[in-house]
């Protein structure tokens, strides 16, 4: 019973008969394009999200080598501020961090709406883990060829920490893509609601209308879906990594 | 656009270190760009939480900072007498100390399923169990809350098969809670358990053939060998897993809008709407470090077991 997922589900409700639908129709889908506009909603969440994967994935990447590879004064300080600063749940941000967007002027603008993901101790500290693998012979080599910092980042290091940075990004998109408090917070104008902002407002006001619901949920949730199954072997990597001994 | 330019910036100082000074610059600038961020948009308003929930700030406030005023521990004083706060923060344990131990206890035991007698499927059942979790919370919520409804759900459906009358999950302020905690559970075990998996799966197996030359079985085996080899999977899965049930949100949000009689709004929730909704930025504040300071406490509390444990 617990078991029964998402995708089966999803067919199931879609349609007014309990369990499987006596005709399939897909009013209800058309009916979210044409009524409700949820092309837009599936436009703001896809670019939100494919932004704010790749601006983060680079800066935590960045900064996770840094942080596993170059010595620089205060590090292991620095570094063990950051970890300790795990602990803090990112709910407790949210009203100042609304305040200073709006100081900012950036109240319903996706600047705004992407800030929270822009960077993230949690990404950092995943890099860091996997960038102690790469070989210093391979960074030094380089470095007596002459190759820059940057350099050596680009065409060296980003290369060997692929699998990290791929489950990193698998990591950020599904967050930013399911992420609903924030959104909710910061996006007054419904021309640029995400997906789960729009269905939830939708769930409020058509309580009744459990067929629409359902192919709502169906389109918010087929995207990561598709993405997980594709990148589940990174995905799976990550979950673990640092978590078993 | 911003974040490009911000990047070639930094490839130019990067460029010209070679020397042991200039690594060390190096270092910095690819630093940088994360940890102001993170400096910026996370530290600050930490420490800026702290502050507001000091004050009084409000809609008023909001228009004009010349009346914001600092009024010390008013607002921890008031939540302490506000039943709405005291509901949130008896919900919220419940969410954590009931939901959270149940979830991992679910976890665990579909790890040790899905790890012995399921092998060959085991990236199946991954799959199916995992799916729940990658769903949107708001989707999932949708979801749940045709399962649980009165009449056309399928939860009352099978319980109606077992000759139990229909319940009102959602509308009954005894069983929303609980009907709550039964869908998070559903929508977080697989990633608890795909964490146990890889966790069973560094327990040599030399370790199981001496217990059982010891005659050791099921639950001893399970006990002695199984649960110690788990110690440290097992604490910070129930870390993690307790700290996500005290931040329970979108759930309560659009199941039942914290209702009925707010017998399932969290303290995020009341968060938000004093924040938010009634723009009591300054109670809101407080209510925040509430619920920092939960996690916190279970964070360390569960540090202290884990190092008597080893």
């Amino acid at each position: 019973m617990l078991s029964l997922s998402l995708m089966p589900t999803g067919e199931a409700n879609a349609f007014p008969p309990r369990l499987l639908p006596t005709r399939v129709t897909f009013e209800h889908y058309r009916t979210l394009f044409t009524r409700m506009d949820m092309w837009r909603y599936v436009a703001n969440s896809a670019f939100l999200a494919s932004t704010v994967t790749l601006i983060s994935v680079l800066l935590n990447g960045m900064a996770g080598y840094a942080f596993a590879k170059l010595r620089f004064r205060g590090r292991d300080g620095l570094y063990r501020a950051l970890a300790g600063a795990l602990v803090i749940p990112g709910q407790v941000t949210m009203l100042p961090l609304f305040l200073m967007v709006k100081q900012l002027g950036l109240v319903n603008t996706w600047a705004g709406a992407m800030i929270p993901w822009l960077a993230s101790i949690f990404g950092i500290f995943l890099v860091r883990q996997y960038a102690f693998s790469i070989p210093e012979d391979l960074i030094d080599a380089a470095r007596v060829d002459g190759a820059s910092e940057w350099r050596i980042f680009r065409s060296i290091v980003v290369p060997v920490i692929r699998p990290i940075l791929l489950t990193l990004a698998v990591f950020t998109f599904m967050g930013a893509w399911n992420d609903f408090l924030w959104p909710l917070i910061v996006l007054s104008n419904d021309q640029r609601y995400t997906l789960p902002v729009a269905l939830a407002n939708l769930s409020l006001e058509h309580v009744q209308d459990t067929e629409l619901m359902m192919a709502g949920a169906v389109l918010t949730v087929l995207p990561v879906l598709v993405l997980f199954l594709a990148m589940q072997r990174y995905y799976m990597d990550g979950i673990t990594a640092g978590s078993v001994k | 656009m911003k974040q490009q330019g911000a990047a070639a910036h930094h490839v130019e100082g990067v460029t010209k270190g070679r020397d042991g000074g200039g690594r060390q610059r190096a270092a910095w600038g690819f630093l940088a760009p994360a940890l102001a961020l993170i400096g910026v948009f996370f530290f600050v308003p930490v420490v800026a939480a702290l502050l507001l929930s000091f004050t009084d700030f409000d809609l008023y406030a909001l228009a004009d900072r010349g009346v914001l005023r600092v009024i010390g521990l008013a607002n921890y004083h008031q939540l302490l007498t506000n039943p709405d706060f005291l509901g949130a923060l008896r919900n919220t344990l419940f969410y954590g100390l009931i939901g959270g131990p149940l979830s991992v206890a679910v976890s665990l035991g579909a790890a040790l399923l899905v790890n012995a007698r399921l092998a060959p499927f085991r990236g199946f059942f991954r799959t199916v169990y995992f799916a729940p979790y990658v769903t949107t919370l708001v989707a999932a919520a949708v979801i749940w809350r045709f399962m649980l409804h009165t009449r056309y759900g399928l939860v009352n459906h099978g319980l109606g098969a077992l000759g139990i009358g229909p319940v009102d999950w959602l509308g009954d302020a005894r069983w929303a809670l609980p009907a709550i905690v039964l869908m998070s559970i559903w929508k977080s075990f697989g990633y608890n358990m795909v964490i146990f998996v890889a966790g069973l799966q560094t327990i040599p197996e030399e370790l199981y053939e001496a217990a059982s030359l010891d005659g050791a079985k099921g639950w001893t085996r399970f006990r002695h060998v199984t649960l110690p080899m788990l110690g440290p999977t097992l604490g910070f899965v129930s870390v993690i897993t307790l700290i996500n049930y005290f931040q329970l949100f979108a759930e309560p949000y659009v199941m039942t809008q914290g209702g009925p009689l707010r017998s399932t709004t969290s303290l995020v929730l009341l968060m938000y709407e004093e924040g938010f909704r009634w723009w009591r930025m300054g109670v809101a504040a407080a209510v925040a470090v509430v619920l920092f300071a939960l996690v916190l406490a279970g964070t360390l509390l569960q540090r202290r077991l884990m190092r008597e444990d080893a």
